[in-house]
């Protein structure tokens, strides 16, 4: 069995769920009428690192100190009447510190990854998210990233390729150690095979 | 017959009256240059001529220093004089042999043969272009590369050829073309034109009103009044358009006929003036699109399009050779669209409509497109004191929006069948993909947070072929997954919430 001695948690709640501000969808108005039971699909079985959470923290952070740098300096440089641009500032900050805070959580509820004996399952996103699924006989390549925050937080990307350019399966903020297990195996069960 | 032992062969030598003449017309802002620099010291034309000679001495010699052969393993290519190039394709990397013939080559017999490797939508995708052969040698080329046959000696050839290996799927009748207005693809040629003529007039500083013709035309159109000028100049462009797009689909489709040969290719040949010859190889055919833009649509009127792994689509489909027949009746594309797939069935397969939510997911998004649109232009106008008419015709957007939503709403439909995932969608250009489920090589599910509140789901089917990714937008969860299981049996089994497999 893939992956059996990796790091398991408990059977997940459904991340759904786990957003936060999520609220329910409303009831169900009735699809095709279909005489078999409703099937459902629940969420793969391993969570990313919780290291995560502070690597995704950092990323959106540097992202938003450019933005606020480059209105600061246009704050500067503008001789009189600063309203506007004090506005727009207040208002940069606001959105920084929501996203800063809320983002990195929700993804972490939201972004999982499982790999079966037939095939590779990933959950990504938060406001939209997206779940991906790949046989692995259809599997072309298994790579590894680590950018440099990445490294600094001792995380991995690994991407799972297919023949289709719009089918590649990413798991982002994996444990190091983990990733290299799971490239491994996947390795290993992909070898020799044409998946075109 | 081993690499070394090939021979290296030269291209027609009737390609020297061709070279030459291809060398002075891509030479020609060059030589211009050169013309309007000599005169200002009095001896332009000597110049000029001299820049002539230059380009056919350089044409001529484009001749003597290409050289090809086809070996068992590679097609090469050797060309160059001092910039030596080596260009070589493995024959099991072969995917397409397009076999093109512009008017100078037609006149002399000679084709051009492309050999593509299919593997990218760029331009320059390692393929090799051999521009000039005989036309004879290159349909021999062809077979042989294609079907991996060993070239057959001269006798053998001439009796192969003698059998009729081909059927013919289809054959452009010349009354489909009273398609040619409604395919649109004029507009591109009238705006160039209209773009061109301004900028001439504007540089050569003529003032319109010099000119007989126009200034009668303008001296009418302003006696008509402003709505009657206005109806006159929209009647003068929509005919224009149509001339020219029906010219376009004359001259791009005059001599269509789509074969499939005994060796597992279906040929595509085309074109009035300048002829192409495409091939498909069938084991590379992961399905077909029905595709019904809108005008087209309204006057009965398809296209059918092949999806297939290494061709382009989309708007390079019909250079890039995946058109399977263009723009006719309807039943004809939807004919086609069977026989090449060998089954009705994806074709009449009813389709399960997506339901209500997804019909109001339409509407929202119609209307939150075009009202933000509509309030704009009304906080804009009254701030800079614009005439209300401005506001009002802004109004007509929203029922446009909403017909347009309606119409979404209808073409949205998938089915699953023994043999294929199909899906329809789209109104400007509606499409019915039907996939073959073996094509398929995963799958995604795509739900924004709007879609997660109203229990909505965007299935995405991802293949090597064609646009790489077809989608069933819109559907409730559980006929997602329904559609999931049936396209890909077990593969989501594991993964299934509730049930025994998914402990497993």
């Amino acid at each position: 069995v893939i992956l059996a001695p990796l790091p398991t948690e408990p059977p997940p709640p459904d991340p759904t769920a786990a957003s936060p501000p999520h609220p329910a969808g409303p009831p169900d108005q009735g699809g095709p009428p279909d005489a078999t039971p409703d099937l459902e699909l629940r969420p793969p079985r391993h969570r990313v690192s919780p290291r995560a959470i502070r690597y995704w923290t950092a990323r959106a952070a540097g992202g938003w100190l450019l933005v606020l740098t480059a209105q600061v300096v246009w704050l500067l440089a503008t001789p009189a009447d600063r309203r506007w641009h004090v506005l727009a500032l207040a208002v940069t900050v606001v959105v920084a510190v929501a996203h800063v805070t809320v983002m990195p959580r929700w993804r972490y509820a939201v972004h999982r990854w499982e790999a079966a004996p037939h095939a590779v399952y990933t959950q990504a996103g938060w406001f939209d998210q997206e779940r991906r699924i790949a046989p692995i006989s259809r599997i072309q390549t298994v790579d590894t990233e680590r950018g440099p925050l990445e490294q600094l937080f001792g995380l991995s990307s690994v991407t799972v390729t297919t023949a289709s350019a719009a089918g590649a399966l990413e798991i982002n903020g994996l444990d190091r150690a983990v990733a290299d297990r799971l490239v491994d195996e996947l390795t290993a069960e992909t070898q020799a095979e044409d998946a075109t | 017959v081993t690499t070394a032992d090939t021979p290296w062969r030269r291209l027609s030598p009737r390609m020297l009256a061709v070279h030459p003449v291809q060398e002075v017309v891509r030479a020609a802002p060059a030589l211009f240059g050169l013309l309007v620099a000599g005169s200002s010291s009095g001896n332009g034309a000597r110049w000029g001529l001299i820049g002539v000679a230059i380009a056919i001495v350089a044409g001529t010699m484009r001749w003597f220093t290409t050289r090809y052969r086809i070996t068992p393993e590679q097609v090469q290519l050797k060309r160059g004089l001092l910039r030596r190039q080596l260009r070589a394709v493995a024959r099991d990397r072969v995917r397409t042999v397009d076999v093109t013939a512009g008017p100078l080559h037609r006149a002399l017999g000679l084709v051009r043969v492309t050999v593509g490797t299919g593997r990218s939508d760029r331009s320059s995708d390692g393929g090799v272009r051999l521009d000039g052969l005989a036309a004879s040698e290159a349909s021999g080329l062809r077979d042989e590369l294609l079907h991996d046959r060993p070239r057959p000696h001269a006798e053998e050839a001439t009796e192969a050829r003698a059998a009729p290996p081909e059927t013919v799927i289809a054959r452009l009748r010349p009354e489909w073309i009273r398609y040619g207005p409604f395919t649109l693809s004029g507009i591109v040629t009238v705006g160039v034109l209209g773009g061109f003529v301004l900028n001439a007039a504007n540089d050569a500083h003529v003032d319109p009103r010099s000119v007989g013709p126009l200034r009668d035309l303008g001296d009418a159109l302003a006696s008509m009044g402003l709505a009657g000028a206005i109806v006159a100049v929209a009647a003068a462009l929509v005919l224009m358009v149509a001339v020219f797009s029906t010219t376009g689909y004359v001259l791009a489709f005059w001599g269509f006929r789509l074969t499939r040969h005994p060796g597992g290719t279906l040929h595509v040949a085309r074109g009035l003036v300048t002829t192409r010859q495409t091939t498909i190889e069938e084991r590379r055919l992961r399905g077909v699109e029905v595709s019904e833009p809108l005008l087209l649509r309204s006057v009965g009127g398809g296209r059918c399009i092949a999806i297939a792994t290494g061709l382009r689509v989309g708007r390079g489909a019909e250079r890039g050779g995946s058109l399977l027949l263009p723009p006719a009746p309807r039943a004809e594309a939807e004919r086609v669209a069977a026989e090449v797939i060998r089954g009705r069935e994806p074709l009449t397969a009813p389709l399960t409509p997506h339901g209500p939510r997804a019909r109001r997911r339409r509407f929202t998004r119609a209307l939150a497109g075009c009202v933000p649109v509509v309030a704009a232009v009304f906080a804009l106008g009254r701030l800079a004191g614009w005439a209300d008419w401005v506001w009002a015709v802004s109004l007509v957007c929203i029922p446009a929006a909403l017909a347009l939503a309606a119409d979404r709403a209808r073409s949205l439909g998938h089915a699953v069948t023994p043999a294929a995932l199909i899906a329809r969608a789209g109104s400007i250009v509606r499409r019915r993909a039907m996939l073959s489920r073996e094509g398929i090589i995963g799958l995604n599910l795509h739900r924004s947070f709007f879609q997660r509140r109203a229990g909505l789901v965007t299935l995405t089917a991802t293949t090597a072929a064609g646009r790489q990714a077809y989608g069933v937008p819109d559907v409730v969860d559980a006929e997602a997954l329904r559609v999931c299981d049936q396209a890909m049996p077990g593969l989501i089994t594991p993964f299934l919430a509730g049930t025994a497999a998914g402990e497993r």
